[in-house]
């Protein structure tokens, strides 16, 4: 199911949490919400949801305007931060919820029931926990039972809520795998707020990212990292070295490549492994290693300027582990800095 | 930063929306239930306390009030609370330390049996100190010998009513304190303090409030005990009457001014102890909240 | 035996604190049970099913599970609406819950029963309208134990309807349950063990409540008499034996209905997984 939203705004007192939303999200993507906390992405989900009501703007669901009907009435499935499992059901019971509460007419039998909870939970993969309580389970198992619970009722909107931000790091790894697994299984058009850029980058087919109630960007991964539209944008998505030219010798700036090609160009963004770093005696130095640290792959270096501290923060370069070994890097070499790629904002 | 900080609480609390809210006229309809129940059961009790106390004029209150038996009254009252809740409060003070500060066997028994008051009719609470300290109790017989009163004198009202308010501030104290944990404690002591200046500086500050809390309801009851005291008093004029037994023998003999006095000032007592107690409650959230930041 | 090595005052606060309870507490408890092993079974049987005793019982154990009962009623109300609404208002009566906690039970007795007697402020009303008889009754009687009962239930039900986490409802709401739904399925569910106890709290107090009964009973043998009245004129009538018997019941009725509250509230955490 494909969704609209149009001009949504939100204000919570004085505080604007969502400013003229517009966002189209095709049928069957899986899509991040991301943006830093506060930045009213929660308050998205819960608009579609219905859980919150905005101050304007509609809400279309597969075409249709749902801005008026009750969450119980939108044919979505909500799963919450900290699950909001039933406390006082057993797991069977918390999945069996949505299609108990059914009006006695669309209300499957019980023994009907029975085999779709259990499809369910072994689709989750915890079948074998069906009689406990949630209390008993750990925070991975809640999140599973909880989707479970949303997908019980079949929506066509599935949305989670900062869905692996409550797991310990190592569970967080295995489910976001899971959860993009899933979603191409089942193919249903998902929404996962998160402040993470990371995972977003990992699960989502696509990412919009959000700040100050506002739409900075939409795009796949990938656009996103490589074009990103605003200095907001390539700030948050991956690392960045941020380059103010006006504070920067202006021969430095020519020896390392970084020139901006008209005056407007005055702040460049440079990602880590946009920089070459040449350890050369024929060519005349820019920077001195000052550190190093091992990142598994890559190798990251912490580069500042020679002689003066021209540089308020030092640079950081990334290079493979063979490029580091075979250049013999170590602190306190002197090296050349050539920079081969380079965003300008203002 | 700072904005998003201080706009997120009223996000939380703006987030009761659409889904939870209910009807307006299920709202009024349980609201009109809850008020009329209390002015019902609540508050019109109080307001009769004051028509009644008043109905033969305000001379006929303040003399009432001047009665030599109203006096005395009075003063055996305050002379039962300033006794009894100073020991229950030492004792809920050391019981409270023995309790949360150590590990030993029979913890959990010990605070049952600490509650143990509680669940006890007040009437049943006289009793036992008759069946002590009566005539025909275990002690009465010596008693009687060297010429003690324990039974139908000051010294019963003060016991009975010493078990009355027992758990009181113990009670009170006791999950305070295990919230509380004792790092900071064992921090001063780890710095050198003795054991006396680490409750004085580190403990008492931290669990004032309760303290108050606790002493404040254990004064209310000490004052206002009535099934308990009752028994063991006998009901002497002038003598062994507190002000909740002055209430009942004026009510008996129709002396409904002297009655309705007496309990006016009871009925102020407790509008007292509810303001205290909900100032107190105020203060224990604040701190509670300021910890928590 | 963590903390024992720095902690201060293990011996004499715990050895303080066993004497007091000792003395306090304990021995004049027990003199109940020593004193009630020098009765035999007979004459203990024979005291309790005296009619008049039995009686009293009825009376007490009815009336203090009405007023339990219709207490759990309104009380869950007004916790419902203490937590769930704002209205003006509001935290001067959630203040005044505790008045039955404050007020003297002596001074609940007086103003109750001039309150409900035949000619009273609202007893001639409903003389009047309903043609019942409120004072002098176990209708008197139940009254006064509502009153009393009334803060057990909403200062045991407050708590949890705050401490209930709202997005179980929104759960809930977005699975397609109504109002009503979420109400009979999701809340009162987490609640009902806290309205339970409360009810148990409330019906073990009005069990052994006196001061606030004795005036708008009417104390009628076999009518309006209640159990702690019945030991009183035991007493008066210097028969220590029977109010013994009859005390000593009391007591073991109290202390079951609290083993009762304290079983169920291990059962809750339990079917909750949280032990």
């Amino acid at each position: 199911m494909s969704i609209i939203l149009s001009d949504i705004s939100k204000q919570f007192g004085t505080f604007t949490a969502l400013n003229h939303i517009d966002l189209e999200i095709p049928e069957g993507e899986l899509v991040a919400l991301l943006g830093p906390s506060g930045c009213g992405k929660t308050t998205l989900l819960r608009i579609i949801a219905g859980l919150e009501r905005p101050d304007s703007g509609r809400v279309l669901l597969n075409g249709e305007d749902k801005t008026e009907h009750h969450a119980s009435h939108r044919g979505i499935g909500f799963v919450f931060q900290h699950y909001a499992l039933f406390r006082h059901m057993t797991v069977f019971e918390n999945v069996a919820f949505g299609l108990r509460v059914k009006d006695r007419k669309s209300r499957p039998s019980e023994a009907m029931i029975r085999k779709k909870v259990h499809t369910l939970l072994e689709l989750v993969q915890l079948d074998w926990l069906h009689d406990r309580y949630p209390d008993q389970l750990s925070g991975g198992q809640r999140q599973r039972i909880a989707l479970a619970r949303a997908l019980a009722v079949e929506p066509s909107v599935l949305l989670l809520d900062e869905p692996f931000g409550a797991l310990d790091a190592s569970v967080r790894k295995d489910l976001r795998q899971w959860l993009r697994h899933l979603h191409h299984d089942l193919n249903v058009t998902s929404i996962f707020v998160t402040h993470d850029q990371e995972e977003a980058m990992e699960v989502a087919s696509q990412v919009v990212v959000l700040n100050h109630g506002r739409i900075e960007q939409q795009g796949g991964p990938s656009e996103i990292y490589d074009n990103p539209v605003n200095s907001f944008v390539s700030r948050f998505i991956g690392h960045t070295n941020i380059i103010d030219t006006e504070q920067v010798d202006q021969i430095w700036l020519s020896s390392s490549g970084l020139m901006p090609t008209d005056a407007s160009q005055k702040v460049a963004h440079v990602r880590p492994h946009d920089i070459e770093v040449v350890k050369d005696a024929e060519i005349p130095s820019q920077a001195v290693l000052k550190d190093w640290q091992h990142l598994g792959s890559l190798i990251r270096i912490e580069l500042v300027e020679t002689g003066l501290q021209h540089f308020k923060n030092p640079i950081y370069a990334e290079m493979p582990n063979e490029r580091f070994k075979q250049l013999q890097l170590d602190r306190g070499d002197q090296v050349a800095v050539k920079i081969r790629n380079a965003r300008w904002f203002h | 930063m700072n904005s998003i900080a201080l706009s997120q609480p009223v996000s939380q609390s703006s987030r009761q929306q659409q889904a939870l809210v209910d009807p307006f006229w299920l709202r009024a309809l349980l609201i009109s239930i809850a008020v009329g129940f209390i002015i019902l059961f609540l508050i019109l009790p109080l307001i009769i306390v004051l028509l009644e106390a008043f109905s033969k004029g305000f001379g006929a209150y303040v003399s009432a009030l001047a009665e030599p038996d109203t006096q005395s009254a009075i003063r055996l009252t305050l002379l039962t609370a300033l006794l009894t809740v100073p020991m229950n409060t030492v004792f809920g003070l050391t019981a409270a330390w023995a309790i949360t500060r150590f590990e030993f066997r029979g913890k959990s028994l010990l605070t049952t049996l600490i509650d143990l008051p509680f669940s006890v009719s007040p009437v049943i609470s006289g009793l036992i100190f008759v069946l002590l300290f009566g005539s025909q109790g275990w002690f009465g017989h010596w008693l009687a010998e060297h010429d003690v009163k324990i039974i139908f004198a000051v010294p019963g009202i003060i016991l009975a009513t010493l078990f009355i308010t027992f758990p009181f501030v113990a009670r009170e104290l006791i999950p305070l304190m295990q919230e509380m944990g004792s790092e900071e404690e064992e921090a001063a002591l780890s710095l050198g303090a003795s054991g006396w200046l680490t409750f004085f500086k580190i403990t008492l500050p931290n669990i004032k409030w309760g303290l108050l809390y606790g002493m404040l309801l254990c004064n209310a009851r000490a004052m206002g005990e009535f099934g308990a005291v009752s028994v063991v008093s006998g009901h002497i004029r002038g003598l062994t009457n507190t002000l909740p037994l002055h209430v009942e023998v004026s009510y008996n003999e129709y002396d409904f001014v002297a009655s309705f006095a007496s309990a006016s000032i009871l009925a102020g007592l407790a509008i007292v102890t509810l303001i205290l107690k909900t100032i107190l409650e105020w203060k224990q959230q604040r701190d509670r909240q300021e910890l928590s930041l | 035996m963590r903390q024992s090595y720095i902690m201060p005052g293990f011996r004499p606060t715990l050895g303080f604190t066993l004497l007091y309870l000792g003395l306090v507490v304990l021995i004049p408890l027990s003199t109940l049970v020593f004193k009630s092993l020098l009765l035999s079974w007979d004459d203990y049987v024979h005291i309790i099913t005296n009619k008049r005793v039995l009686a009293s019982f009825r009376v007490s154990l009815s009336t203090s599970l009405l007023a339990a009962l219709i207490a759990s009623f309104f009380g869950f109300i007004i916790a419902w609406v203490f937590v769930r609404y704002s209205f003006i208002g509001k935290r001067i009566l959630d203040a005044l819950i505790d008045l039955p906690f404050a007020l003297p039970t002596a001074v609940a007795g007086i103003v109750l029963a001039t309150i409900y007697q035949p000619n009273g402020y609202l007893g001639q009303l409903i003389m009047d309208v309903f043609g019942v008889k409120v004072a002098y009754t176990p209708i008197g009687i139940t009254v006064a134990l509502i009153f009393i009962s009334l803060p057990f239930v909403v200062r045991t039900v407050q708590p949890v309807l705050q401490e209930f986490d709202s997005t179980m409802e929104e759960a809930a709401s977005t699975l397609g349950a109504s109002r009503l739904q979420i109400f009979s399925r999701v809340i009162f569910p987490n609640v009902f063990p806290a309205l339970l106890t409360g009810f148990a709290l409330a019906f073990a107090r009005g069990v052994g409540e006196y001061g606030s009964v004795i005036f708008i009973a009417g104390n009628l043998p076999y009518v309006s008499e209640i159990v702690p009245l019945m030991i009183i004129t035991k007493l008066e009538q210097y028969e220590y034996a029977g109010a013994t018997a009859i005390a000593l019941t009391l007591l073991v009725i109290s202390f079951i209905l609290l083993l009762l509250i304290n079983l169920l509230q291990l059962w809750v955490r339990k079917r909750s997984g949280q032990l």
